[in-house]
């Protein structure tokens, strides 16, 4: 389904997740925050973004460990961040696809 | 799973406030497989933005113990889905190859060690709590438990805890 998000159209999944990454901006992932209750995207909030944008592209697996291990923040720090559901919120905001991980 | 999976239409009219919001687990058992979904249950609950806590009692407490926990094992005697008889479990070293096998297993699966998923699971919310009265039965003492432990419980102090609509419990 096609979404207007901060001006644009955007095609989102029955999930609200983003189906083409090239319609991707900063200003979509601060509308998409806002969604999820994020009102400001911080510089921390960013390099977790960055990061998973970047683990997206090299196709490595995304999971709450690896996170931890290879990402910008602790795992604690992440949960503040993006508080309830943060890998899920993050991906969807990052727009990249919902992660398929149990752990 | 795949990525573009939706959520079936049962599911997306049940209202939020009806559905899961908090999971408590009681963890009885010191078996590898049985440690492990307790906590993959409560990660992957933390990681849906639902509560959850882990009271261990019983074997479950081996979890937790210090000098015990990256000693559990596969139960391979009486665990028919081992597939092999059941003498041959009991065998001098099979339960031990079936839980290195076990172990290789998970790691491909990114599947942390016990005590690097106690880390895992104190950072993103996880509650642990140790029961008390099986505590006593061990001789256990505090400092012979998980650092992070967040306290030591009685049954109705683990009822307490499951106050509030749209609170599971879950034995394992």
């Amino acid at each position: 389904m096609a979404k207007q998000i901060a001006g644009h159209t955007i095609e989102l999944n029955d999930e609200g997740y983003l189906t083409d990454f090239s319609q991707w901006t900063p200003e979509v992932a601060r509308e998409i925050a806002s969604e999820e209750g994020i009102a400001t995207l911080t510089d921390e909030h960013w390099k977790v973004l960055n990061y998973l944008q970047e683990a997206h592209r090299n196709t490595e697996a995304i999971s709450i460990r690896s996170l931890g291990k290879r990402g910008p923040v602790s795992i604690k720090e992440f949960y503040a961040l993006f508080p309830d559901g943060p890998l899920k919120k993050a991906s969807r905001i990052a727009g990249i696809p919902k992660p398929a991980s149990c752990v | 799973m795949s990525n573009t999976e939706t959520l079936p239409a049962e599911i997306a009219t049940v209202p939020s406030e009806e559905r899961v919001k908090k999971m408590l687990l009681i963890l009885s058992k010191a078996t590898l497989e049985n440690v492990y979904a307790a906590f993959i249950l409560a990660n992957g609950a933390r990681m849906e933005g639902i509560k959850a806590e882990i009271f261990f009692t019983f074997f479950g407490l081996e979890a937790i113990t210090k000098r015990k926990m990256e000693k559990l094992h596969v139960a391979t005697v009486g665990n028919p889905a081992m597939h092999i008889p059941t003498l041959l479990g009991g065998l001098p070293g099979v339960e031990s190859l079936a839980t290195n096998m076990m172990k290789k297993e998970m790691e491909k699966l990114d599947i942390p060690t016990v005590s690097e998923f106690l880390d895992i699971l104190t950072a993103s919310g996880v509650k642990l709590w140790a029961c008390k009265l099986a505590m006593e039965m061990f001789h256990l003492k505090r400092e012979e438990l998980h650092d992070e432990l967040d306290g030591i419980l009685t049954v109705g102090g683990f009822y307490e805890r499951a106050s509030g609509a749209g609170t599971h419990l879950l034995f394992i």
